[in-house]
């Protein structure tokens, strides 16, 4: 078992696997729709200039959300 | 025989639906909104094989929820208008999160036929897609296509049609397990509704309790309305989410979107081999990111591109734009030969050619501006504008992607608030559109500059070029505060959520971008040719009427032929004295029948009030013709103080007029500036506003930059004048 992160917590080139969103309404929805949902390996691919927002990559393409937006984000780290 | 087969292509976002549509359509196709939205809806005309095609492109959207406009709008379009067939354009790259909208419109059960767009990059990427084993898992036809090169489209094409006319219009809803916690409900929704026949004419009946489940607002709230079936439903919702709460600490939203991705991944999992590891698209894209979103290279390089995209739009577009000018002076001048001198005369060569040859000079300037905004949103750089910027402009109370249109309007001086505003539309969160659309009329557009090098040359001598800059800074700082302000009061409202798609980097079709703009800016002509027109008469009407009366224009006439036979007894050196004379004298009378028109009484009666301000009936008149336009402004100054109508390239002699004028000075010139600046966008702008969100906005906008602007001049005339 790793250790489990919020997703604001990563750093970029860190790998995961999502653990729980708890985002609901509209915020929940689009994080959904996107797919972001548990047992879905992401990993980091950088961040903005000023930190905010994060990208990541998922099923094969990139994705930006704001960090108030990943805090609703749990990941697993792979453990070592 | 002919027939008319309705044809939907639908799909996510960036997915190739829109450079699809325009392989199948070609140019044959139209653009309007769907009633009572801002949503563009286009619809293409087709004929293969004797049958007639109506493609209708619905917008691009991730999921089929009613949280957003476009995806209310495809929603409403396929179950009200039941076409024939719905084409899913999926970007194969991301089979699964394609799959997702993919997935509900089979929930639906519409009849669909797949198209697994950029095959070429799938390919290229070492992976192999099983088309053959996805199409017998899903029982619909799938097709590879790739769009960008126009492959598969014919086959796509017959698919679909074969497709609509072995389905003959049925709808097959796909049944998905969404677990032991929420199935039962599903059973017991669906049976209640069923028997009490609730909306299921139009939809089907597991799909109706689905979307109750998931809390869809447009459903729940028609239920509610039927008050013995919504209170049954909302009894079973709240006990099931109740339960979801309790022993697994979710909500049914939740589990249903995993369910639905857990279904698609199990297909996927069957069809999709990753042959070799290149991932090579993906990587060269990583490649650039890394250097244009960089932390000190991306904001520079971003910097760099829109300077330059601006200097080429301004430079090359000049060009253009001054064959359209001439063109409308060369069409003035003629009618102004072949109509003898009347009112007549005037209205078509003043008010007509004159207003609307005046807004079709900026077409030239739009179509560049959109070929730079359609590239940069075509290839996936806007993406990471909206991405580096988002940061700093949330603040505010904006988006990420609100810098575009802020520049094109005039971030950097000289743009132009009308492409700027028809920008607004890659926004896709209504809220900070609304404040975008609102503040953006701020910045110095290219109309309003030649007012501020005029003040600036006359009472900052020298130093008209940092005038400007500090003008620039100003529109900056007042677009970004009032967007504050109007974000936490009367657009109040929560952020919308950022999660935004960063496409990889691709290379725009020139087909996509030339159609994108061209689109635009026929959008625009005809609004020259309609309320434009109407307008620019009425403007030219206020300053016109009424005339000046009888006995005065006789005196100045009899002036002027007292000046002539004087002009014709005396010798050549005196000659050109009388002339001047005579230009005097002529000015004089356009000075005199301005201030008698009623735009020239307007000015006159707002005195009392613009006093305040330092603006006497002169500066009156200017401000209310620079809502026409704002290129007005300087050549109504020249007419009121009697210099004739001033060519806004040439301001000298009306900026050393000024210079002398004792009523002048530098505080009465940052009065106007910040007036000018602040003040009521251009009714070009008025009206592009009222489409891009409703009429009352536009006004609103109108009236509220003008009370700003002018407690702000009022401010700083008065404060100014008491420290001076």
């Amino acid at each position: 078992m790793g250790r489990q992160v919020c997703l604001r917590r990563m750093g970029v080139n860190q790998k995961g696997i999502i653990k729980s969103v708890k985002a609901e309404g509209e915020l929940g929805r689009r994080i959904r729709d996107m797919g972001l949902v548990p047992n879905t390996e992401i990993m980091v691919m950088g961040r903005a200039p000023l930190k905010d927002p994060v990208a990541l990559r998922l099923r094969d393409f990139t994705l930006s959300l704001r960090n108030n937006e990943a805090d609703y984000i749990m990941v697993e780290l792979p453990g070592d | 025989m002919t027939q008319m087969l309705n044809i939907a292509l639908a799909g996510n976002p960036n997915a190739g639906k829109t450079t699809m549509f325009n392989a199948l359509t070609g140019s044959r196709q139209s653009v309007g909104n769907y009633p009572g939205v801002t949503v563009e809806k286009r619809v293409g005309f087709v004929t293969h094989n004797g049958l007639k095609l109506n493609v209708v492109d619905l917008p691009g959207t991730y999921s089929l929820t009613a949280y957003s406009q476009e995806e209310l709008v495809a929603r409403d379009y396929l179950v009200n208008e039941r076409p024939q067939v719905v084409i899913d354009i999926v970007d194969a790259n991301s089979l699964d999160r394609n799959l997702y909208l993919g997935v509900q419109f089979m929930e639906l059960g519409i009849p669909l036929v797949l198209a697994l767009n950029m095959m070429d990059e799938v390919r290229r990427s070492g992976k192999s897609i099983d088309t053959r084993k996805l199409s017998q898992l899903l029982d619909m036809p799938v097709v590879e296509t790739v769009a960008r090169a126009g492959v598969g489209k014919t086959r796509l094409l017959e698919e679909a049609i074969t497709y609509a006319e072995e389905r003959g219009g049925a709808w097959k809803p796909l049944t998905i397990s969404y677990g032991p916690d929420l199935d039962p409900a599903l059973l017991d929704m669906a049976a209640l509704i069923e028997r009490e026949r609730f909306l299921t004419d139009s939809y089907p009946a597991r799909w109706l309790a689905l979307k109750y489940l998931e809390g869809d607002i447009q459903i729940r709230s028609i239920a509610n309305r039927t008050g013995e079936t919504g209170r049954k439903l909302s009894d079973i919702v709240r006990k099931t989410a109740k339960h979801c709460r309790a022993t697994l600490d979710t909500t049914p939203e939740a589990i249903i979107a995993d369910y639905r991705y857990g279904f698609i991944t199990s297909l996927t999992k069957q069809v999709v081999a990753t042959v070799t590891d290149q991932r090579d698209r993906i990587a060269v894209s990583d490649k650039i990111d890394r250097v244009l979103t960089h932390r000190i290279l991306g904001p520079a390089l971003m910097l760099g591109v829109l300077y330059g995209m601006f200097l080429v739009t301004f430079t090359v577009g000049d060009i253009p734009m001054g064959w359209v000018e001439s063109f409308f002076a060369w069409l003035g001048g003629t009618a102004a030969e072949l109509i003898p001198e009347s009112l007549l005369r005037s209205m078509i060569v003043d008010g007509i050619i004159g207003g609307v040859g005046g807004v079709l000079g900026f077409v030239p300037l739009i179509m560049i501006m959109f070929l730079g905004i359609s590239f940069l949103e075509d290839s996936g750089y806007m993406a990471r504008m909206a991405y580096m910027m988002d940061r700093v402009l949330r603040i505010f109370g904006l988006h990420g992607c609100s810098v575009m249109p802020f520049i094109v309007s005039g971030g950097i001086p000289g743009g132009c608030a009308v492409p700027g505003v028809m920008g607004t539309r890659t926004l896709r969160s209504p809220k900070e559109k609304l404040a975008t659309l609102l503040t953006l009329p701020f910045m110095p557009c290219g109309a309003k500059v030649p007012v501020f090098l005029l003040l600036g040359a006359a009472f900052f001598e020298g130093a008209a070029a940092q005038v400007l800059f500090w003008i620039t800074i100003g529109a900056w700082i007042t677009a970004l505060l009032v967007s504050w302000v109007l974000r936490n009061t009367i657009i109040r409202g929560e952020a919308t959520p950022f999660v935004m798609e960063l496409p990889p980097y691709r290379l725009p079709t020139l087909k996509g971008v030339c159609i994108h703009t061209w689109e635009r800016a026929w959008q625009y002509i005809k609004k020259a040719g309609t309320i434009i027109l109407a307008i620019s008469v009425l403007i030219w009407a206020a300053m016109t009427f009424p005339t000046l009366p009888q006995e005065k224009t006789d005196a100045i006439r009899e002036q002027r032929e007292a000046i002539q036979i004087r002009l014709d007894s005396v010798e050549e050196p005196n000659q050109a004295l009388l002339q001047a004379e005579i230009t005097r004298l002529e000015n004089r009378a356009a000075e005199a029948a301005l201030k008698n028109s009623f735009a020239g009484r307007i000015g006159t009666g707002l005195e009392s009030i613009t006093r305040w301000a330092g603006f006497d009936w002169r500066v009156n008149v200017a401000l209310v013709g620079g809502f026409a336009a704002k290129e007005v402004i300087v050549s109504t100054l020249g007419t009121v103080y009697s210099m004739g109508a001033v060519d806004v390239e040439a301001t000298e002699g009306l900026s050393k007029r000024l210079q002398k004028d004792p009523r002048w000075n530098r505080l009465r010139a940052v009065s106007l500036i910040i007036f000018v600046m602040l003040y009521a966008p251009c009714f070009v702008t008025v009206v592009a506003m009222s489409r891009e969100s409703t009429w009352k906005w536009a006004l609103f906008s109108m009236v509220y930059t003008t009370i700003l602007a002018f407690t702000l001049s009022v401010a700083v005339y008065q404060i100014g004048q008491m420290i001076w």
